[in-house]
Order: C-alpha cells, then structure tokens, then sequence
C-alpha cells in the first residue's frame, strides 16, 4: 500500500508522458494539457499527503523496488526516500510544475505540436521527481541526467529552427562535462565505502576518518560540485542557461528558473555530511557562488532581451544559494531556492505573458508602457521584482537577508561582493520593469492593437505565484523561530543546522543595510530610466565597458576559440593526415611482403624445365647432405 | 542437453536456406535462426553456474579435441549471436537482392562460424572456427556491398589480408603452447608455466590478433571503409557480433594465459583502448558517409569495452561483458536508422539529409531512443554497461576513469551533431515516408532490450559473474 502510493507519484507524470507521446496527436489540442496537468496535480496532491504526514511522524519513508546495478563489491537499488528534504523539494516541484502546467494551457494552445510539449514537460516531472527521491547517488543520477535530457528536448522544441538547436546541444553537453564530474565524485565514494546509499553514508563518514579517506573526500567532493556546476550553471559551466532560453517560456521558468537548476543545490544539501568534512572544497564552492553572482549581474544590467536578463539573474541568484552552501548555511540556500522558485517563475511568466502579448517579441527597447493593458501582469511582475530586490517584507528580503549575513559573519569580502550583486540585482530589475511596463509605447502600430491581457489559464498562475513571492518568507523568519530550520534540521548532521539566531539591535542594523542597497539600485534605475528616458541604444552604438558586459565578456566567443574550434580542427586532421599515415603504414608492410615475396615468385615462372632442373638439384644437395651427415 | 545441438542447427540452416532456393531462403533462414534462438535460450534454462561440456576426439595426432565448453561467459555470448541473428534476418526482410539463397546461406553460416568461436575450448578447434568466421563476410561485402565493384573488392580484400595476418600471430602463439603443453585444451593453456618473456611475446600476438578485428587505435583503418561498403547484414554481422568474438577471446584466451604480460601490458593496451574512444569520438565530428560516421561511433564503443577487459578488476570485465550486449544491439539500432534513411533518401551523405522529424514522427522517436542509448544516458543498457566499466578502471586509477569519461561528452557532442543535421531543421521537399511495420518491429525489439536491462541487469551479471571470476582468479595468480 505504502509502497504503491509512493510510486503512484512517479508513475503519474510517465503516464501522462506516455498518453501524450503515444496518442497526444490524435485527440485534440485542449486534452493533452489537461492530461499533463492532471498528472502533475496528482503528483502534487500525494506529496502534500506525505507533507503533512511527516509534519506529525518526523519518519522518514523508504521504497525499495529490485537491485538495478550489480558491482562486484556492492550492489545498488532502485531505491527512493521521501524525508524532510525531498518532500519540500517535492512540493516545488510538483506545485510550481502544475502551475506552469496550467499556465501552458493558455501560452502553447496555438502550437501544432502541444501534445509534445506536455509529453516532454511531464517526463520532466517524472526525471525530477526520481532526482529529489533517490536513496541514493546512482538514481539520483537518473533523475539528474534525465532532467538533463528533457531541457535538450524543450529547449529545441522549435526544432525547425537550428540556433535554438545549437542551444540545446549546447546545453546538453556542458552538462554531461558536469556529468562526468558527478559520476567520478560518486565512483571515489564508493570506492572509500562500498556503498553510494545516503544513508550509509552517512554513517560511514561520521566513524571514519584517516588521513588518507580525508584526500580522496576532498576529491569526491570536488568532483560532486563539478556536476553541481554543470547543472546549476555556475563558472565556467554556465554559458549554456542564457542560451536555453530559446526553449518556451514556461520552460525557462519550470526548468531553467524554479527547479532543474538548483538541483546542484539540492544535491550538496542532501551530501552536506560529506561537504562539512572537506572545508576547503566549501570555501571554494563559497568563492565560485560569490563570483558567478557578481558576474552575472553585472551581464544582466545591459542586456535587452527580456529573458536574457532574466537568465542571467538566475545564474545569479544561484550563485547566492552557492555562497551560502559553501559557509555551510545549508537551510538558508534552501531558504533562497524556495523563495527564488516562487518570485523567478512568476517573473519568468509574466515575461512571458508580455511576449504573447507583443506577438513574439523580446527586446525590452520595443516595448513600453504595457501597465495600462496588463494590469494583472504588471501587478504580479512588481511584486516579485520587489522580492528579488530584496525589499521587505516581500519573500526575497528574508532569504537574501540571511545570505548576507551569513556571509558577513564568516568573510566580509565576500559579503561585500555579493552586495555588489545584490545591488547590480535591483538595478537591472527595476531597469526591466520600468522599460516593460512604463512611459510610452514603442513597438509598432500593428502590435499595439494587439495587445492585450493573457487568458485566465495564464493569469491565474501568475497570481498565485504573486502571492507566494511576497508572503513566502514566513517559513522562515529572522524574529528568532524559523519554521523551515526546525522543519529540516533531522537532514543536517548536528553542526550544519545553525540555530535560529535572536533579534538583536545588530541585525536591525545589518537588514537596514540590506534594504538600503536594494533601494539605491532601484533609484539609480528610476533616474536613469524615469527620470531621464532612457532607452538603452541599438546593438552597434553601444561602446566601451558596457560593450563588453553587452557582449558578454565574450566568454562564448572565447570558449568557442579555445575549445570547439580545436575540437573541429582535430577531427580534420585526424581524417584527413593521422588516419592516411595509418594506413599507409600498414599497405606499406603489405608491400615490404610484396617485395619480400618476389624473389620466391621469381622461382615459380611456370617452366617445367626451370621446376625439373631446380628439383635434381636440390635433391642432389640434399643427398649429399645427409651422406655428409 | 548437448551444447553441440547449436552448432549443428546453424550449419543444418545454412545448407537448408541454400538448398530452398531464392523464393523461399529468407523464410527458412528465419525458421533456423529463430529455432537457433530458442535452443539456446533453452540452454540458459538448463544452466547451472556449472558449465557443460562437450568433447569428441578430432585428430589423433597432434592431439586436436573437437571440444566445446558452455559456461555463462560462452552462453552470453551465443545468445547474444542467437537473438540478434532473427533480427538481423528481420532487418533485410522486404529487401530483395539476388542471389538471395547464397546470402542467407552465408549468414547462417558466419554465426555457425562465430558461435563456434564462442563455445570452443581447444585451442586449435577454436582457431578454425575463427578463421572460418571470415570467409562468409568477405563473400557478403564482395558479392552484395555498396559502390562499386572493384573498390568493394579491395576493402574487403584489405580487410580479409589484414586480419588474417592478425590471426596468424594467433595461431603461432597457438603453436607455441602446444609444443610447450602438449595439449591445445583451454585447461591445460591456463595452466601452462610460462615464464614472462614467453606471456609477453604470447600476450603481444593475441594481442595482435584480437586488436585488428575489435578494432583498437591502430589498428582500426579497415573498419569504416568495410562497414560502408558492406550491405547492412554484412555490417551489423561485422559491427554486432564480429568485434564481440575479438573482445571475448581476449577474456577467453588473452588474459588467463598471459596474465603476468596482462598486468604488465596494462598500461599500453588500456592507453591504446581509451584512445580510441577519444579518437573514434573526434574524428567522426568530421564524417559526411552516415555508415561510416557510425563505423567511427563504433570505434569509441568497442575501445570503451577493451578499456573495460583490460581494466583486470571484476567491474571491468562485468562492465565489458554488459557492454558488449548492448552495444551489439544498440549497433544494429544505429546502422539500421542509417538504413531506413537511405532507402527513402537514396543518399548516405548526411549533408543531404534534414528535416525528417518533421516527417516521420514515429521513425524519429526510435532513432532517439537508439542514439540516446548509445551515448549511454541512464536506465539504457549502455550505460549500466560504461558506468561498471568507469568504476572498474577507477579501482586501478582516477584518470583512466576521467579520461575515458571524456566520451560521456566528447559522445553526445558528435551524436547530436549528428542527429541535428539528419533529423532537425526545415522539412525538406523529398518526402520521408515513417517506418514501416517491419522496421518497426526491428526498433521496439531492440528498444525493448536496451530499456529491460537498462532497468534490471541482473540476470547477467549473475549469469557471467562465476565465469568471469574463474578468470579472474588466473590473471591474479
């Protein structure tokens, strides 16, 4: 029975994937989404059920299924989990994934293909349902390469159109680069402890520690973060997140906003007995979060593509959620991945909202006071810019909050660099709100007369996720009790979980700060876009500094210099002079026979007379030998 | 039951599908391939971690035993052969070429010959079986390949000079350990008291032998020009089960009877291996010819198997063993993709092909599936198969792991490539009709493999796992 229910929460999605992909195309086009989202919903409906189970229980629930990998040492189940920590993921997931499941409804119902593209949401679901209830690392890596394998397919869902499928690709394989990462930290786990269960490890890790087992976790967990990197876009894997953009909107907000991405969060949380051994690799992942945060940004303030700065804000924000793992405040990236999900999917529709509403178009320099005809839209985009700012009392004030003091309790540089971030963060949101939604109109006649509200399938998710962003910092409040603490502290091994720390005249202070950097980044947007109207210039006039933010540091152009360009250059030469050495090479021993062989052909020119000679010969030297012998 | 009952059904087909004439030929081979496959899945049954044996004295002097052994390595292997050979048939089936009784003939035959390698346990019946393994292919390339005449000629004349020169290192290693065993019994070569020199020199000409016909880098220049001028059996005999019988004999043969050149070869041949899994990876970036693009895929995922046997620990031989299942069906899957594109393209350039998912819907769906499992993504066969592999070699160093790892994206770089050229992109104006019910039914078998043990190995790996720690057990005496 247990078991069963559990499963049903898996086997909801892959049906619905299965209706779809089978005979999606015969049965209309309203039904395949409502098949989806009723998947989605079911699933969702169960992991509230075992929410509020384990609210009162505290016990975990453990599915095992059949061995699926034999090792000759160990072998490994086809197990899954529901604790505390996958059942809130689980809730995300499934939550914000039905929202965008009804929220596609209304946004994919003119595509000829809309039965593909809730086939593929749904496995999306599914792959991410295995990723956050895997017992162990192996099937959590099903999950990760299978959520991996369903960004490649939406992302080039256009398919006709091969730019969007260079993203895909290129998607796909910067994340297997982190793959490979991920599977190589695993292999020195089990290697140390012949076992890749979380649980036993766990208890492995606490007991055991030479010196010897203390280098290679390094290792592991260095290479595990890799995998996180490839995963949560972070330097140097990142430049693939902008890219997928090209994928449907409610993609970029279900996959590459609210959940596939922060599965590298997910994933060092779930290993944070592992992480809290090996310090060194903390501090890096803290320095790697710190970076990206500040890098990205600082993209994010000139690009004109709607999405684009959305894109770049995600890898930002998770940046963030990395500074906090890395000093070791688990909870509170949790804390930001939660808040985030709510506040970037609900920007990343609303975005998508204003695109249905002007036809297709993304750059922001098009558009321009849109508030009057999307009121609904232009409410919810507010809000949750307001909550990414960091300006209280919305959802991201709490949770960027406690980042920041985190940070500046354990390293004031990198406080300082993350509230470079924070304040670059308020800027450029502003910036697209003011550009999107204010002043005048810029687009073209014909678009204008199109504009209009989304439908209600697409305007009630946004509300919802509204209303998430700007009260969802109640799960975890500074004024001493913080509900989301308590509710994950089982997960953490003892040190990790940070007690929830009293209110204080100190912090007083330290959230003044806060808010007072968002709101200089806000004002230096309405100066700068209210007060003087600016729109940012076309793509050739822009120069100096901002041209190479504009261009993005030129990173894909420099990765393209020093990675794919070679890799083709090889693949010519090796064609064309490695593989004609080779084989010359081997006809030319087949000629040193060939000339070897010919004084023996010379023998056997067919003249029997030559044959009779050569044998009276021979057979008389051969007489004499033996008489001689 | 007699483990002989298979070699003698295989050869009774062949002789059967020559004598039924054109019409009926490919129904008769079918009839024995599918008879094939049941007696040797009847075999597993009565299987029992034991082994079973099979010996009748051939030639008194020297002493040469027409003898054959079964244990659970063997028996994969001829149950790979046995439920491959009916799809392979189902592959050329609405198809007609000429001369269809000697094709069909000679197909039997080649997996007469190769079931035979798999299940000899002399050394001199096995070289035989070997070597008989070869004349069915050259005949197949000659007689039905692609392009023209005189160039399909010289492919397979190279292909058939090169590997028997490979072999003949073989057989004078054979040689060898009988005038030092007087025996050419398997038991007896395990056990043969060779000094180091003399496993260095034995290793070396199986090594010879065994890495012509995987292929190993580099020894691999044959490879794409026979698997593109081959007809697609021809290939999938070449690409599925021919490159098997080399990585199987190395575990066979190769490794119990040179175990101290094994260890101290590891290094060379584990380099060798892995960079042909990097080179294989690259060079097919460049490939316009969609068989010989494969033949290069294939090049990465035999290296990627050799990689697994010469790794010496359990998981790389189970690894190995896994591997070479799925990517005898995986390899059919791709080559037989290439297939269905050019009986409708008329093309084998991927330069001239595009647009087909928005053609052929159902076609696209299995062509994924098949490249996708070949690039080793999670709950696909190959990948219970690679991942064992990575962790065996991880037990003897982290970076053969890295190194060989760099196929997981070096991999999907060129198979997406690849599959964005041929499949995405505007629909183009020649129509693309979708699969057929025949070549359906190819796919959802194959597919249905690769997902079934992609989910649940185990019956294999119990299966071989006895067999491959005997080995084992010789290569670290």
């Amino acid at each position: 029975m247990e078991t069963g229910l559990v499963l049903l929460l898996l086997i909801f999605p892959l049906v619905g994937f299965l209706i779809n992909l089978s005979v999606g195309k015969k049965i209309g086009r309203s039904l395949p989404g409502i098949i989806a989202t009723a998947a989605v919903t079911g699933s969702f409906i169960i992991s509230l059920f075992y929410f509020i189970q384990i609210l009162s229980t505290g016990e975990a629930i453990e599915v095992h299924l059949f061995e699926w990998v034999a090792f000759g040492e160990f072998s490994v189940n086809l197990a899954f989990v529901l604790d505390q920590l996958s059942l809130l993921w689980l809730l995300v997931v499934t939550g914000i994934g039905a929202l965008i499941h009804i929220y596609s409804i209304g946004y994919m119902h003119d595509d000829e293909n809309v039965d593909r593209f809730f086939s593929y949401l749904n496995l999306f679901i599914f792959f991410m349902i295995v990723l956050v209830t895997a017992n162990n690392l192996l099937v959590m890596f099903i999950g990760w390469e299978g959520v991996g394998l369903c960004s490649y397919l939406l992302i080039g869902f256009w398919y006709k159109n091969q730019q969007f499928n260079d993203a895909a690709k290129k998607a796909f394989i910067m994340n297997r680069i982190g793959d490979l990462g991920f599977l190589t930290g695993v292999f020195t786990l089990a290697y140390l402890f012949k076992t890749v269960d979380f649980a036993t490890l766990k208890l492995a890790l606490s007991t055991t520690t030479t010196p010897e087992t203390s280098a290679l976790l390094g290792v592991a967990a260095f290479c595990l973060f890799i995998g996180a990197m490839g995963k949560s876009a972070q330097i140097p894997l990142y430049t693939w997140l902008p890219d997928a953009m090209a994928g449907p909107t409610p993609v970029s907000a279900l996959i590459h906003a609210a959940t596939m991405v922060t599965a590298g969060i997910f994933m060092i949380t779930r290993l944070n007995f592992l992480f809290d051994l090996t310090p060194d690799i903390q501090y890096f992942i803290a320095i790697i979060g710190a970076v990206t945060a500040l890098f990205a940004a600082s993209i994010g303030i000139v690009q004109t593509d709607i999405k684009k700065v959305l894109a770049y804000s995600t890898v930002s924000q998770l940046g963030l959620m990395f500074l906090a793992l890395g000093l070791g405040a688990y909870q509170i990236a949790v804390f930001h991945v939660i808040t985030h999900a709510f506040f970037k999917a609900c920007l990343f529709l609303g975005s998508g909202s204003v695109i249905h509403a002007m036809g297709g178009e993304q750059d922001m320099r098009k558009m321009g006071g849109l508030k009057g005809v999307m009121s609904i839209t232009y409410i919810t985009f507010l809000v949750s810019t307001l909550s990414i700012s960091g300006i209280p009392p919305f959802a991201g004030f709490f949770s960027k909050d406690e980042i920041m003091l985190v940070a500046f309790q354990n390293s004031p540089i990198l406080w300082v660099v993350a509230m470079l971030a924070s304040l670059l963060t308020a800027f450029y949101m502003f910036r697209v709100l003011y550009l999107t939604f204010f002043k005048e109109f810029r687009g073209t006649a014909e678009q204008k007369k199109h504009l209009h509200e989304s439908p209600f399938s697409m305007t009630i998710p946004l509300i919802v996720l509204g209303v998430l962003a700007t009260v969802g910092g109640l799960i975890s409040l500074p004024f001493g009790y913080s509900w989301l603490n308590n509710y994950l502290s089982p997960i953490f091994s003892g040190s990790g979980a940070a007690e929830a720390h009293g209110f204080s005249t100190e912090q007083m202070v330290f959230m003044g700060v806060s808010t007072l950097i968002a709101l200089i980044g806000m004002s230096l947007a309405y100066y700068k876009y209210m007060t003087k109207s600016t729109v940012p210039e076309e793509d050739e006039k822009i120069t100096g500094f901002a041209k190479v933010l504009y261009n993005k540091y030129y990173i894909d152009e420099i990765y393209n210099a020093i990675f794919i360009k070679p890799i083709y250059a090889m693949a010519n030469f090796f064609k064309n002079v490695v593989e004609s050495i080779i084989t010359g090479v081997v006809f030319g021993f087949a000629l040193i026979a060939k000339g070897l062989s010919a004084p023996a052909k010379a023998l056997q020119n067919g003249s029997v007379g030559f044959y009779l000679s050569f044998f009276v010969v021979a057979f008389c030297l051969l007489i004499i030998c033996l008489f001689l012998v | 039951m007699n483990i002989a009952i298979i070699l003698i059904i295989l050869l009774v087909g062949a002789i059967l599908t020559y004598l039924s004439g054109n019409r009926w030929a490919p129904k008769v081979a079918m009839l024995f391939a599918i008879i094939t496959a049941i007696f040797s899945i009847a075999l597993l049954l009565e299987y029992h971690n034991t082994g079973t044996n099979f010996s009748v004295q051939w030639i008194n002097s020297p002493s040469v035993m027409f003898s054959l052994k079964a244990d659970g390595l063997s028996l994969i292997m001829v149950l790979l052969t046995s439920v491959l050979l009916p799809i392979i048939l189902l592959t050329a089936v609405s198809h007609t070429v000429p001369y269809e009784k000697l094709l069909y003939s000679l197909i039997l035959f080649m997996a007469f010959a190769m079931t035979g390698v798999f299940l000899s346990s002399d050394a001199l019946l096995y070289y035989v079986f070997w070597e008989l393994s070869l004349i069915p292919i050259y005949f197949i390339v000659v007689l039905w390949g692609n392009g023209s005449m005189s160039k399909r000629r010289r492919s397979a004349l190279t292909f058939f000079i090169y590997t028997f020169a490979g072999s003949l290192f073989m057989l004078g290693a054979i040689i060898y350990l009988y005038t030092k065993t007087g025996s050419f019994q398997l038991e007896a070569l395990y056990n043969a008291n060779l000094s180091d020199t003399e496993q260095l020199w034995i290793f070396l000409a199986f090594f010879f032998a065994y890495a012509i016909k995987i292929p190993i880098f580099p020894f691999h220049t044959w490879q794409a020009n026979v698997y593109q001028k081959a007809p697609l059996v021809g290939t999938l005999l070449l690409g599925a089960l021919m490159s098997k019988m080399a990585l199987y004999s190395a575990l066979r043969w190769q490794l119990p009877i040179a175990p101290h050149a094994a260890h101290g070869m590891q290094t060379v041949v584990l380099t060798l291996s892995i960079i042909g899994v990097i080179y294989g990876s690259i060079v097919a970036l460049k490939q316009d010819n969609l068989k010989r693009f494969f033949a290069y895929a294939s090049l990465a995922h035999v290296g990627f198997i050799a990689a697994g046997i010469y790794a010496l620990t359990l998981d790389g031989l189970q690894g190995a063993v896994l591997l070479m299942v799925a990517h005898g069906f995986g390899v059919v899957g791709l080559f037989f993709g290439s297939e269905v594109i050019y009986r409708r393209f008329n093309t084998p350039l991927i330069s001239q092909m595009g647009g087909i998912k928005g053609q052929a819907p159902k076609f696209t769906i299995a062509f994924f599936l098949m490249i996708m499992a070949s690039i080793a993504i999670p709950l696909s066969f190959n990948f219970v198969g690679e991942m064992t592999i990575m962790y065996g070699l991880y037990q003897v160093s982290i970076w053969y792991t890295v190194l060989i790892g760099t196929s997981m994206f070096l991999g999907a770089f060129f198979m997406l490539h690849m599959y964005q050229l041929v499949m995405l992109g505007e629909v183009r104006k020649k129509p693309f009709a979708d699969l057929t019910v025949n070549e359906g039914l190819v796919f959802i078998l194959l597919a249905a493999v690769l997902l079934f043990f992609g989910l649940y190995s185990k019956p294999i790996v119990d299966l071989v796992s006895p067999s491959l720690q005997e080995i084992l057990m010789y290569v670290n005496r």
